[in-house]
């Protein structure tokens, strides 16, 4: 390349980056300043002097710390499930034998093409019979397995030398016992890329846990935030606050585990 | 007496498949169900009054002009939405996978940034950056000159700034994927075609776009079936105003279903939604068979 595109390149990338980030800049800057600030002219990016009081008040006085340990514990609950039920799934799928596998396989695939919203109606009525509405169990049931999951195990594990299996075999272990010490370990870098976008997904779901839940002590950090946008029209530093505490967990997990996150895009990217 | 032998296979998919068949497909049959009865808040009360209705959901909904809106501005997002979002993703993966572009990993990183913050918490936000008089987006734009927009109240712009909003919260997925597309093109093919005298440009449109066709594909049609169920951001930003200018398939569903319990029709908007996103999948598993068949 000769010089001029290149520099034409870098700054186009530069400038779509800063405009990209500059709406956390603001919600960041926003939300340490002092009620009002934000809406005074002229704008500024930076708090004039930094204060905690946001933070506080949405601590305190609204509570959502408990709404972020509830966001919390059900995204771990649903993490947990479906890393275990995948798991096993993705890895009987691949690498045992058992009639009926490919046709249960491709049943499971064209569920994918289900919105999810199809099923929300007779969803909320089969947990009302159940007594699970408004109940953390209630959030977390749908998401206890998921086909993008078993999938993606599945791929990962048709990798994985059935020589390495079959040794097990014959020292004599059981298959659920192969599952365990053998494929689990051998599956692990794909488990992270899982677990981290099931946690992510449970984590930023909107529209089921608005749905299913009702008292406001159990609502999550995004159905609360959105209930409180609703009363705090005029709050931005407060809400901008907000918004900085339901993102920033995932941010961070986010930059710490890129590296996977990156692949289970691909591996889903990749299907055929 | 002969112990019952299962197939250990079984046992590792059985909770699985139970969690999936009982909260995910036992609900889409049953929405399927509910689609041609008239369940509606009296029997959510009393189910003994559920009346098999036929098509009379789907015929109520196709003369019903506000099921037409919606479906308009769903089609507006998804095409206008849609398009833009890969075009931009294209158009930035070209650019960060070019061979002279350093700080790659950190351009990856940023563009994956609002892909993976909460949908909810960006639109709070978004919500303020729209606002008229004090939002950052009106101030930016009277910096070069231009009068302040009523983003979210004005009926022409509302949707438009939800498709603003969309893009600069997806982009960076497809990008990604492009990405991988365009490192999975040899170096040498690429080589050959300059060695043979080709510019840039048709470096581009002869050898680097056709054979990213395939993904371009996929990025399309993963994109449609998202946009299509485009609730949150009506949600918290407009909840469907102004005038219904952002009222979503979605957002009608929810409405339809959770705030007057007719779950009758909530059940046959969904369907119609499904039944959308099935016809694209299909069309798209067509051209991608007539593709490979014309290459052959």
């Amino acid at each position: 390349m000769r010089r001029a595109p290149v520099v034409a390149a870098h700054v186009a990338l530069g400038g779509l980056a800063a405009l990209t980030l500059l709406p956390f800049v603001w919600m960041v800057g926003a939300s340490f300043m002092a009620s009002g600030e934000a809406t005074t002219l002229p704008l500024h990016l930076l708090p004039r002097a930094p204060t905690l009081a946001q933070y506080r008040a949405l601590l305190t006085r609204l509570d959502l710390g408990r709404c972020l340990l509830n966001s919390a514990g059900i995204a771990a609950a649903v993490t947990l499930a479906a890393v275990v039920l995948d798991s096993m799934a993705g890895y009987a799928f691949a690498k045992l034998r058992f009639a009926g596998r490919d046709r249960v396989f491709r049943l499971l695939l064209a569920a994918l093409v289900i919105p999810g919203q199809v099923a929300m109606l007779p969803l909320f009525l089969l947990l009302r019979a159940l007594g699970l509405v408004d109940t953390y169990a209630g959030v977390v049931v749908p998401g206890l397995a998921s086909v993008f999951g078993i999938v993606l195990v599945r791929q990962y594990a048709l990798g994985i030398p059935d020589a390495v299996l079959d040794a097990a075999r014959v020292d004599g272990a059981g298959e659920l016992r192969i599952y365990r010490s053998v494929a689990l370990a051998l599956s692990a870098p794909i488990l992270v890329t899982l677990a981290l976008f099931t946690f992510m997904g449970a984590w930023n779901d909107f529209m089921w846990p608005l749905i299913v839940l009702a008292d406001r002590d159990r609502y999550t950090l995004p159905v609360a935030l959105a209930s409180l946008a609703g009363e705090h029209v005029q709050d931005v530093e407060l809400m901008t606050a907000g918004a900085v505490l339901t993102v920033l967990p995932v941010v961070v997990l986010f930059l710490v585990l890129q590296r996977h996150y990156v692949a289970g895009v691909l591996a889903g990217g990749m299907k055929e | 007496m002969q112990r019952l032998r299962l197939n250990p296979a079984w046992v590792l998919i059985a909770p699985a498949l139970v969690a999936i068949g009982v909260f995910f497909f036992l609900p889409v049959v049953a929405a399927l169900a509910l689609s041609f009865t008239d369940f509606d808040v009296y029997t959510v009360g009393d189910p003994t009054r559920l009346r098999l209705v036929g098509l009379a959901n789907y015929r109520h909904l196709l003369a019903e002009p506000r099921f037409w809106t919606a479906l308009g501005n769903t089609t507006y997002f998804v095409l206008v939405g849609g398009s833009l979002s890969v075009a931009v993703a294209l158009g930035v993966a070209l650019l960060v996978e070019a061979r002279a572009v350093r700080l790659k990993a950190l351009f990856r990183t940023v563009f994956l940034l609002p892909v993976v913050t909460t949908l909810v918490a960006v639109a709070v936000v978004w919500r303020f950056l729209y606002q008229p008089r004090f939002g950052l987006l009106n101030a930016l734009l009277g910096r070069i000159g231009l009068p302040p927009i009523d983003w979210l109240g004005d009926p022409r712009w509302a949707m438009p700034a939800l498709i603003l909003l969309a893009v600069w919260k997806n982009f960076g997925f497809d990008t990604l994927i492009f990405s991988a597309g365009l490192q999975s093109i040899p170096p040498q093919v690429d080589e050959a075609a300059r060695l043979d005298g080709a510019g840039a440009w048709q470096r581009l449109r002869r050898v680097t776009l056709p054979l990213l066709a395939p993904t371009l594909a996929f990025v399309g049609l993963i994109t449609m079936i998202g946009y299509f169920q485009l609730f949150a951001e009506p949600y918290v930003m407009t909840q469907g105003g102004p005038a219904d200018r952002t009222l979503s398939v979605a957002l009608l569903m929810y409405e339809e279903g959770f705030r007057w319990w007719n779950l009758g029709t909530g059940s046959a908007i969904a369907f119609v939604l499904f039944a959308i996103v099935l016809g694209l999948t299909l069309l798209e598993l067509r051209l991608r068979r007539a593709a490979r068949g014309g290459a052959r």
